[in-house]
């Protein structure tokens, strides 16, 4: 690598991790230090903040809220994207092509227009502010990109395969789950993560469609500007824990998505 | 365990993939489906395998209906053009998978993948994955997986296709070898008629959906029933010259006209398509009744040890095969010659009215 392209890759990572490294450093100092003085490293180091959220109940439920529906939705998604995904790659049926695109259609509406729709609909028949809500309000989003990532994939994957699994003798779940899955692996890879991020950062839906019981740390965080003005340490020390779950999917599933965007046509 | 197919109808989209197919599997043949791409042997291997339904028409397996009876229970095995494996298999695990599924003790499962292993030359892969093998390895392991259960049913859809030319010899002739000790029906689609013919067994000739006809593949060789079956054992294809045997006269159409020969009496006047094996014009003459024309060389294509040579003459293309490698120019005129008793005389739909007598000329 030549001197210019490692300058260039090194101003870019400071780029883009600066903000990261700035909100860790805040997450660390005390009110005080954050509005009183500019420093690159926290003089004061304090925890203070982090214990503001792990002790009070009303904090870390939110993390428990959001990533109790988060995990749902992706589980939603997978199990209702699978089935169909492998009905448009191996199957031929009236309308399968505009029905296929008629998914990603929904996705070029913004999720503010479901907004209004969802809440009524979700207020008269008592799912308002419970987990699944969220959820099923996610997959709306999450179901159609993910049915198009694994058809991509499966897709990839020859019938011949198929047939002779059955020809072998397998029945088509013991074929589907023992042979099709392991095959597709990097495309639950990499849908998981797509399912997981979207629901995970998605505010406007989950903020609306909650109110206590189920309220996400996004919404929660909200809670740090009062009228005394903004607790800017535990607000950093939320945003921290944020970004947490993100790196350990992205840690999980690494493999899998470098090798699916190579592979799928995502 | 015998197979007959009676009557067996499928329709695509408009297209006759198979068109009234009525055939006999004996227990313990090997049979060979020949026919171009497209012909429908794909569509009867599977309608056989129970992949693909039919539109009517009914499939016996030892007398009992099986028409209707799914994959899994037609105790059948079947070995893919490409090569089909489970990639995140070992190649022991691959061909192991169709006896586990049957509930075989697992050391008895040892002993018969370790056998078929010994017999196909991959005993010392079993703990790779296919994808780590070369393509002709990775075929192995797929006819591996097909042998090892006792399939009633062997189905090979044209196997050796995507494996280079040593390797497609030598498979072929282990496979003739493999069958010859075992009692389950094998059926083996091509597109080649020296597989065809190197293979042996009973041939059906294929086209369009529809049998042509059904026998040993010399006999198909020599006796084709129509245009399109002689064509199917002519690698290149045959010559086909339109013209019409008038007044003791043969004629092929604006170009020439010859007394006809003796051989072609008893065949009445009218207009007729003759045909001609590549192999069968000469160069020179070797009779006094051949029929000369005179043409120029298109291209000289060479494969193997041969020379294919494409001449014209205005709208009439043929080609010639000729032994050895020659070097010929594009438009040096040459004069070929064709022995009237070798040749084909089809009606213009295509029914043979006379094939040349093999005996007759000591040779095929």
């Amino acid at each position: 690598m030549t001197n210019n392209k490692r300058f260039g890759i090194i101003f870019y990572a400071l780029f883009v991790l600066l903000p990261i490294y700035w909100l860790i450093n805040m997450s660390f100092k005390s009110n005080e230090e954050i509005l009183g003085t500019f420093s690159l490293w926290p003089q004061q180091f304090t925890l203070a903040n982090y214990q503001v959220i792990f002790t009070d109940p009303s904090w870390y439920n939110g993390y428990l809220n959001s990533v109790y529906y988060v995990v749902l939705n992706s589980i939603i998604t997978l199990v209702v994207a699978l089935p169909a995904a492998y009905a448009f790659s191996r199957y031929k049926f009236i309308g399968d092509k505009h029905l296929f695109f008629w998914l990603l259609s929904n996705r070029m509406a913004p999720p503010a227009v479901f907004l209004l729709p969802f809440f009524q609909l979700y207020s008269s028949v008592g799912l308002f502010d419970t987990h699944i809500a969220v959820a099923l309000a996610h997959c709306l989003f999450s179901v159609p990109l993910a049915v198009w990532i694994l058809e991509g994939f499966m897709s990839a994957v020859p019938r011949e395969i198929d047939e002779t699994a059955y020809i072998d003798g397998y029945s088509f779940p013991h074929f589907f789950i023992r042979i099709f899955l392991p095959l597709i692996s990097s495309g639950i890879g990499v849908t998981v993560f797509f399912s997981f991020m979207f629901s995970w950062v998605e505010l406007l839906l989950a903020r609306t469609l909650t109110s206590v019981d189920a309220k996400p740390i996004a919404a929660i965080m909200t809670r740090t500007i009062g009228a005394s003005g903004v607790d800017w340490g535990v607000l950093a020390a939320a945003g921290v824990l944020t970004i947490i779950p993100g790196i350990l999917v992205i840690y999980f599933v690494r493999n899998h998505v470098a090798k699916g965007f190579a592979l799928g046509r995502v | 365990m015998s197979l007959v197919l009676e009557n067996v109808y499928r329709k695509v989209e408009g297209v006759n993939h198979l068109h009234n197919i009525n055939l006999e599997f004996k227990p313990g043949s090997f049979n060979v489906l020949l026919g171009r791409t497209l012909a429908g042997k794909t569509s009867l291997m599977r309608t056989i395998a129970g992949l693909d339904k039919v539109d009517s028409g009914k499939v016996f397996m030892d007398s009992e209906d099986v028409t209707l009876t799914s994959v899994q229970k037609r105790n059948i095995s079947m070995v893919y053009q490409q090569f089909i494996n489970y990639p995140n298999m070992t190649v022991f695990e691959n061909i192991a998978s169709p006896l586990k599924l049957s509930g075989t003790p697992a050391a008895e499962i040892r002993k018969r993948v370790q056998e078929t292993a010994e017999m196909l030359h991959i005993e010392s892969f079993l703990s790779r994955h296919p994808l780590e093998l070369s393509g002709g390895q990775q075929q192995r392991t797929a006819m591996a997986r097909a042998l090892v259960k006792d399939a009633s049913i062997i189905l090979f859809d044209e196997p050796l296709v995507n494996l280079d030319y040593k390797l497609r010899e030598e498979l072929r002739q282990e496979l003739r070898e493999l069958f010859k000790l075992r009692n389950s029906i094998a059926i083996y689609a091509t597109t080649e008629p020296n597989e065809a013919l190197a293979l042996g067994g009973t041939t059906s000739l294929l086209h369009q959906g529809q049998l042509l006809q059904s026998g040993p593949a010399i006999e198909q060789y020599h006796q084709p029933v129509n245009l399109h079956a002689a064509d199917l054992y002519s690698e290149p294809p045959i010559n086909l010259l339109k013209g019409h045997i008038k007044d003791a006269e043969l004629s092929i159409e604006n170009y020439a006209s010859f007394p006809v020969a003796t051989t072609f009496d008893g065949i009445e006047e009218g207009p007729y398509t003759f045909g001609i094996r590549p192999s069968h014009i000469s160069l020179v003459p070797k009779h006094d009744s051949d029929i000369e024309l005179s043409t120029v060389v298109d291209v000289a294509e060479i494969s193997a040890s041969e020379t294919f040579l494409h001449v014209a003459n205005q709208d009439l293309q043929m080609v010639l095969q000729l032994s050895g490698v020659h070097d010929y120019r594009t438009n040096t005129p040459v004069k070929i010659y064709i022995p009237p008793e070798k040749l084909f005389i089809f009606e213009p739909d295509g029914t043979i009215i006379k094939a040349p007598n093999a005996q007759l000329a000591g040779e095929f």
